[in-house]
């Protein structure tokens, strides 16, 4: 289940919008300027189903999403879309993993508190004797002059 | 039939002679002959593994993936609260505070051991750094790696956290971490190959006993643990799915 974002958990002045994601769910999400830097040496983790349900997150996960693993685990992964993130970035991370090959990219994330977050994001389709049963996405920290290039780059695709 | 057994070649020196009591214990519980063999470098390793001679191994994560998915291998153990970290120091006298700070060029030192050089090139991404505009200098062990930051031959070092631990405080004073990994889920597994898995289920079953008994803990300790945790198939194959993410 995803539900919308409540201004009682938002920190500090935002904006709001509806997001259309993934099987024509729509969500209205808060948003603020507020950055959480990525921290040091830390790996963000998680694993989803096939459809993009999640089923196993991280600390790391938990600490800079903001969110409980109680509200995380059975969600859908765009739980963590941004509004800044164009669509075409997710259905080439869809068509890509789809194919059974990995993916990489550079993704900006919304927290719960309306703050965000840059990644070095990795998708790769996980094969059980034969099958895809899910995905596993790992996340490090990014290079600030690629984050840079990003926040150029995204408003164009949209 | 004698059935070859190895260690992965970045094992702590000071273990070495546990391992040999390791394996006479091994022998011992399983009434098979095995011939712990200690190869000094990745590359005869290997070999010995593309040549199907390796039955029983202590793996590093890296190459946990080839020898599941090319092999037949199958976890068994992991040793209870070790975890693969690296770290990234430098000279406490050099001025960069942060790896966003390093530039192009710079002289990295580290050794040949697979995970720990991949988990430290991706500590220093943040950097924009990667193995195309880097000066590598390959040590033979992370005392040298640790002795280049020191002569100024390296600007940085990639070092296995439990190793850079183990320097000595003197060597430490006059080094600087700048990155520590927290990865947690990254570590070694003993694994056993094809013509042994008839065997898996009581040798499992015997190693997790040895953290229960005074004698065979013993024996662990020697290895510088306490206790073996078990490693089911999903796990390892987590584990490898992890990997493959972080592969450059």
């Amino acid at each position: 289940m995803i539900s919308d974002m409540k201004a009682e958990d938002i920190m500090g002045e935002y904006k709001e919008t509806t997001l259309n994601l993934y099987h024509s769910i729509s969500r209205k999400v808060l948003y603020t300027e507020i950055e959480t830097p990525y921290p040091d040496g830390k790996l963000i983790v998680s694993t989803t189903t096939p459809e993009g349900v999640i089923t196993h997150v991280n600390q790391s996960f938990i600490e800079m999403s903001g969110y409980t693993e109680e509200e995380l685990i059975g969600a859908p992964h765009s739980i963590l879309r941004h509004p800044d993130m164009p669509p075409a970035a997710f259905k080439d991370l869809w068509d890509t993993v789809k194919r059974g090959e990995k993916w990489q990219g550079f993704v900006k994330n919304l927290r719960k508190d309306g703050g965000y977050y840059w990644v070095k994001a990795t998708v790769i389709p996980n094969v059980r004797h034969g099958r895809v049963v899910g995905y596993t996405s790992v996340r490090r920290k990014p290079s600030r002059t690629k984050v840079e290039e990003c926040i150029k780059l995204y408003p164009t695709l949209f | 039939m004698t059935f070859m057994f190895t260690v992965s070649p970045d094992f702590t020196p000071d273990h070495l002679s546990g391992w040999y009591i390791f394996n006479t214990w091994l022998q011992k519980q399983t009434g098979e002959g095995i011939h712990l063999e200690m190869y000094n470098d990745f590359q005869n390793q290997r070999q010995a593994i593309e040549d199907d001679k390796v039955d029983l191994i202590y793996a590093n994560p890296f190459d946990a993936a080839m020898l599941v998915r090319e092999k037949g291998f199958q976890p068994l153990v992991k040793a209870e609260g070790v975890a693969d970290e690296a770290i990234i120091a430098v000279n406490a006298d050099n001025a960069v505070e942060d790896v966003a700070h390093l530039s192009p060029g710079v002289k990295v030192a580290y050794t040949e051991d697979p995970d720990v050089q991949m988990m430290g090139m991706i500590m220093l991404e943040p950097g924009d750094l990667d193995g195309n505009n880097i000066k590598p200098q390959l040590c033979d062990s992370y005392v040298l790696v640790a002795k280049h930051l020191l002569r100024g031959d390296a600007d940085v070092g990639i070092f296995l956290a439990e190793a850079y631990d183990d320097l000595s405080s003197v060597i430490k004073k006059q080094l600087r971490v700048l990155v520590r990994s927290q990865i947690s889920v990254i570590h070694h597994a003993l694994m056993i190959g094809p013509k042994l898995q008839h065997r898996r289920a009581d040798i499992e079953a015997a190693l997790l006993a040895m953290g229960q008994d005074e004698k065979t803990r013993g024996v662990l300790n020697s290895l510088g643990f306490s206790a073996w945790n078990k490693v089911d198939d999903e796990e390892m194959e987590f584990m490898i799915d992890l990997m493959d993410t972080l592969v450059i």
